[in-house]
């Protein structure tokens, strides 16, 4: 069997994005001896593309905010989906872990008395994200990043290396968790540069690898972002929780075709950018749904008045939660009212002086006119949606951010089900990651410091399983001597195949979603998993994308089968999932969470179904929480029984 | 919508050697180089070996040289080449070479350990740091920095001299010494460490003739040489090159110690 | 995939051995060598021109104009000029041209300047020569050693460059007398004055040294409000460094040439009034 290099930690990260670097500060800071895998260069996470801001109330621009009204209205942004306990922990816990940051070397941008400043975004009642311009994502990985670093550098004061508490293993994928028995053992890799493989042997594994946008074909997502993490949970044996929840971001570029998707950030609307239609019409006035027509204003003329006194009056409703917004984008260019190229308008060069737009979006101004020939400062940008953030993931323990069934498996980030319900307000996921992070990390290095009876111990069989599984695609069947059989046996292009998985989740699972055409989706989904166990490559294991990209096939595919299947089940339109055939959002449905797990199948047969759907009902939201609302406008939302409990 | 058939030359290979493999590959409009690359990749060789992320110049990853000038390749619009120009794409050439477009940039990751961290001001808890807009306004302006790494990668200092290496940060690592020391809050000073002093005695200031190649390549447009490095080289100045200032110190007079 | 090129076993700079086999020194397509080439020509010109007129020691005063080159003239043998900057320091044992004592500032100022340690590095010494073109030298130490540890004294050329900037303007207000040193008239070289002093006060102003004295040394601005405002008002002029650097070069060539033209007589200033 292929040389493999084994080492023992007692936590390994897998994932260094925002929730993976905070999860391995916590757990090295906790005394875990911390590994951490990432499949990019250090500090290059997705976290890096989160322009708007970090979601915490502060209170520093209106003293009014505080934990219970971002409770509110992030479980009026999920449609009272959330794991409510997640909800609450990450409104108590968010301002805590913003203020941390400045301790590591942060810089936001600052109000006039010094504090972090605070900005509007949709969805939330106050200003409430800090930010850094619109690149609050970058400052959030650098300073990360290089509080991993002065770790380092103690350690190295005190032991002489710079890794023997810490180390980050870069450009290196996890292709599955190791087990013994019920307990995580460690995790089976491979260097990407090298081809090498890998096995760390660890009681703890905390995932946060993020979210599946790849599988869409537009998409504001990078190529990292194939579901390795819900995969990895899956193969595991820990459950998927809500996978049909998919946002689709309202604002994406949508021309020049090459970067088709990629994200307009939500500030812009925040800072006093209008959609408009071909007639030149702001038409978000039409779409406000009947739950939210209390706190939105009715005319632009109310909404505009917002921007200087948002306490006397409503907000325009370019600021509705992210799924209101995508649906009426995508009716408008369905009732022929959009932008040339297939989008609507996005405009802030009527709306604010150019010195004004280069100064608040710099990055904005920077991408439209480096990639798009797009001077904002003088024209509207066109935009549509673009798939953005998975809500559903692996099922855990609010407290704990345990994954559920799997004893040492964690859990944070995007890769996490729950917090968001089914729609997540912009900024929360950022604070997301520092607060579940912190957790995930927290609880790791206890359940590592438990196993004192003894550390679960790495099964060769596992690792020789998962080492074929990996060289498999350099093995591909070529096509026999039969001339007959040779066009079914002929190894199968992974970009092709990767190609033809976008497109069926973009039309068939996208942003409206009706039965025959999910249905539909499956059976494809099962064609491409025949194929793709046939997928081959050319040259080396030496920093290879053709193999690279085969392996992540798997992820994708299983990731797509539950947001199908579990689309599929849901007979309701609720936030990030939109039936076209069942267009109404259903009480009955409220309480209802979608499981998904491995079936028990012959691995040599992919064509039937990998995944089983099973139901649950949530736990019934505290008391206290609930009274947190009006009694009018939870009966909106709550079925009778939830009431009056 | 045009299209046209470009032509490409992309540096193939790994340390034992390599060379400039053609190929010839559709352009479509409004397309960067990265596209291009992506599509000789999905079209006719699909080992070859790229890094790239964001495709949209927020990651850094995709850095490379193209007709010899370090760029982004996801930032390089085909629009700026003339459509019978051949386009030339190869690794960064002051870094050792993994496999085709991708190198060991391990390097900058290095250098980035050997600069001290943000020092907290002892005593502020958190939630209570206050800080003035225009006080950070200039470390800010480093903090954009998608590290990249092309400033790393020009600069003569280190791409003409390998043996330099061990001496110099490089311009991205110089100017976050810089950062730190502009930070408003910064306590390093207080803790015995002279960030100025070691810009010049541990971090290789001095090898810098301030040819401003980083900032040419800079696609975040961060006036590297003008706002860290040359500041940086004053503050030096003040420690190390100012009788007046010496003469301060000898006689107690420790006013520059101070963050002022 | 050892195919075409082979590294070099003991290459240095770009073809060290492990670096991506590429045997050009540089694969630059645009015409990289122009603006070296442009800064040495023009850098090379001045030197010429300015040399000449350093060492000719002659046709630098016509009444009320002097050459910026030989102000102030501080030696005996310098030309008596009405209430002008003769001050004889150096006395009679001072041979050469006057102009040499005083140059010299300016000269340090100048070669020890960020903007033109830039041009003459890139143009004179291929240091590099352009960006990601390989540069010919065989080791580098950079500012690190003698005599190049020498460039970090440039504030105090800085300070120097003052008092000289002080010593043109004085130059300047002179230049509203006529040639009976009567107030209150201004001719074509008056013009040419008041144009060049205010260039070398932009270029002497917007140097990176002044940028940090002002302000730029603060760590918190808040606290100095005034300096903070210098700070931006030169940062302003900063950013135009080079072509203030360029600007002024030429406008105290042209002003001594013009000079010159009235001195030697081939020329009469145009008078106002």
């Amino acid at each position: 069997m292929s040389v493999v290099d084994r080492q023992e930690w007692d936590v390994v990260v897998i994932g260094a994005g925002g929730a993976g670097l905070r999860a391995a500060i916590e757990a090295r800071e906790r005394g875990a001896r911390t590994a951490v895998v990432c499949k990019s260069l250090f500090g290059k996470a997705h976290t890096v593309m989160a322009e708007g801001g970090i979601a915490a109330a502060m209170g520093n621009v209106n003293s009014g905010d505080g934990w219970q009204v971002h409770f509110r209205d992030t479980l009026r942004g999920g449609k009272f989906l959330n794991q409510w306990r997640m909800a609450e922990l990450h409104a108590k816990e968010a301002p805590d872990r913003v203020w941390e940051l400045e301790t590591w070397g942060a810089l936001f941008d600052r109000t006039a008395d010094g504090r972090i400043s605070q900005r509007n975004f949709g969805g939330h009642e106050y200003p409430r994200l800090a930010h850094v311009g619109d690149r609050t994502g970058l400052e959030l990985i650098r300073t990360l990043q290089q509080k991993i670093v002065a770790l380092q550098q103690q350690d190295k004061a005190e032991t002489g290396e710079y890794e023997s508490r810490l180390k980050v293993f870069q450009e290196c994928t996890v292709t599955r968790v190791l087990k013994d028995g019920d307990r995580v053992s460690g995790v089976f890799g491979y260097e990407r540069e090298s081809g090498r493989f890998l096995v760390l042997e660890a009681p703890s594994v905390v995932v946060a690898t993020g979210g599946i946008g790849k599988s869409f074909k537009v998409t504001s997502n990078s190529w990292e972002y194939t579901g390795d993490g819900h995969a990895l949970a899956l193969l595991a044996g820990a459950p998927l929780l809500n996978m049909e929840f998919v946002q689709f971001h309202p604002t994406g570029m949508v021309w020049p075709p090459s970067v088709k998707g990629i994200l307009v950030t939500e500030s812009v609307r925040g800072d006093g950018g209008v959609l408009r239609n071909s007639e030149g019409k702001r038409f978000m006035f039409d779409y406000i749904p009947d739950v939210f027509k209390e706190k939105y204003a009715e005319s632009e003329d109310e909404g505009d008045r917002w921007y200087e006194d948002p306490d006397h009056h409503r907000r325009p409703p370019e600021l509705l939660p992210r799924d209101e917004v995508a649906r009426a984008i995508n009716s408008e260019v369905k009732a022929g009212r959009g932008s040339p190229h297939g989008g609507v308008f996005l405009d802030v060069s009527t709306r604010m002086p150019a010195e004004v737009i280069r100064r608040r979006l710099p990055s904005m101004y920077h991408q439209f006119k480096e990639l798009a020939d797009v001077d904002i400062t003088a024209e509207a940008m066109e935009v549509g949606p673009t798939c953005h953030y998975v809500m559903g993931g692996i099922a855990v323990d609010s407290d704990t951010a345990a994954a559920r069934g799997v004893p040492g498996l964690y859990a944070a980030g995007e890769v996490a089900g729950g917090m968001h319900g089914s729609n997540r307000l912009g900024g929360n996921s950022l604070s997301d990651l520092l607060v579940f992070g912190r957790r995930a990390g927290r609880h790791a290095a206890e359940h590592a410091a438990e196993q004192t009876a003894g550390r679960p111990a790495v099964d060769d069989a596992q690792v020789d399983a998962a080492a074929a599984e990996a060289l498999r695609p350099f093995s591909a069947e070529g096509p026999g001597a039969d001339p007959e059989t040779a066009a079914a046996r002929a190894p199968e292009n992974p970009y092709t195949l990767h190609q033809e998985l976008q497109q069926t989740m973009n039309d068939l699972v996208g942003i409206i979603r009706r039965e025959g055409e999910m249905e539909q989706a499956l059976e494809r989904l099962s064609d491409l998993r025949v194929r793709a166990a046939r997928a081959g490559v050319e040259g080396h294991r030496q920093f290879n994308p053709g193999w690279h990209l085969a392996l992540d096939l798997r992820n994708m595919l299983l990731v797509s089968e539950c947001v199908a299947r579990a689309a599929l089940e849901r007979t309701e339109s609720r936030g990030g999932h939109t039936r076209e055939d069942h267009p109404a959002m259903e009480r009955r449905w409220r309480h209802v969470n979608l499981l998904c797990a491995l079936a028990d199948r012959d691995p040599a047969d992919p064509a039937p179904g990998q995944i089983t759907l099973t139901r649950e009902d949530t736990q019934p939201i505290r008391p206290d929480l609930l009274a947190l609302f009006e009694k009018e406008e939870l009966v909106k939302y709550l079925a009778e029984e939830e009431l009056y409990e | 919508m045009s299209s046209y058939e470009a032509r490409f030359k992309v540096w193939r290979g790994d340390v034992r050697g390599g060379g400039l493999a053609e190929f010839t590959v559709e352009v479509n409009d409004g397309e960067v180089v990265l596209d291009i690359v992506h599509r000789i990749q999905a079209t006719q060789a699909p080992d070859l070996a790229v890094r790239w992320n964001c495709k949209a110049g927020k990651c850094g990853s995709c850095s490379a040289e193209i007709n010899g000038r370090p760029r982004l390749l996801c930032m390089t619009r085909m629009s700026v080449f003339t459509q019978d120009e051949t386009i030339t794409v190869t690794p960064l050439r002051a870094f050792p070479v993994v496999r085709d477009l991708v190198t060991d940039v391990g390097f900058n990751y290095a250098k980035a350990r050997e600069v001290p961290a943000f020092v907290p001001p002892p005593g502020v808890a958190p939630g209570d740091y206050r800080m003035a807009q225009r006080d950070v306004d200039r470390s800010q302006e480093f903090r954009k920095c998608i590290e990249c790494f092309l400033c790393q990668d020009t600069c003569h200092v280190v791409r003409d001299h390998e043996e330099n290496k061990p001496a110099f940060a490089g311009p991205r690592f110089l100017m976050r010494v810089a950062e730190l020391d502009m930070h408003p809050l910064d306590a390093a000073a207080e803790t015995g460490l002279d960030r100025k002093t070691t810009a010049q005695d541990e971090h290789g200031l001095g090898y810098c003739n301030i040819t401003k190649c980083c900032t040419e390549v800079c696609p975040e447009g961060i006036r590297i040489t003008d706002n860290a490095l040359i500041p940086l080289k004053e503050r030096a100045a003040d420690r190390k090159y100012d009788p007046l200032v010496w003469l301060g110190s000898k006689i107690g007079r420790r006013t520059t110690d101070r963050p002022r | 995939m050892a195919t075409g090129t082979e590294p070099h076993p003991d290459g240095r700079g770009v073809r060290t051995a492990t670096r991506a086999a590429i045997s050009a020194r540089h694969l630059r397509t645009d015409r990289w060598w122009l603006s070296p080439a442009g800064t040495a020509a023009g850098l090379l010109a001045f030197v010429v021109y300015s040399t000449w007129r350093a060492f000719a020691d002659a046709h630098y005063y016509s009444a009320p104009y002097v050459s910026p080159f030989y102000s102030p003239c501080l030696a005996e043998r310098c030309q008596t000029m009405h209430s002008g900057p003769n001050a004889d320091l150096f006395g009679s044992w001072w041979a050469l041209s006057p102009a040499i004592i005083i140059l010299v500032f300016p000269l340090g100022f100048r070669l020890t300047c960020y903007y033109y340690r830039k041009a003459y590095y890139r143009g004179f010494w291929a240091s590099p020569p352009a960006c990601a073109v390989a540069e010919p030298h065989a080791t580098y130490s950079g500012e690190t050693r003698f005599p190049l540890v020498l460039q970090n004294l440039h504030r105090y050329f800085f300070y120097a460059a003052i008092l000289v900037a002080g010593v043109l303007t004085y130059d300047t207000v002179l230049a509203f007398r006529d040639s009976g040193h009567h107030w209150g008239h201004m001719g074509l070289g008056t013009l040419l004055f008041v144009v060049n002093v205010a260039l070398i006060w932009a270029y002497t102003l917007s140097c990176h040294s002044c940028r940090h004295i002002v302000g730029g040394k603060l760590k918190h601005f808040s606290r100095h409000p005034v300096r903070y405002r210098a700070w931006r008002f030169v940062g302003t002029l900063n950013a135009r460094h080079m072509l203030l650097a360029w600007a002024s070069l030429v406008s105290v060539g042209v002003t001594d040439f013009y000079v010159y033209l009235l001195s030697s007589g081939a020329f009469d200033d145009p008078r106002f009034f």
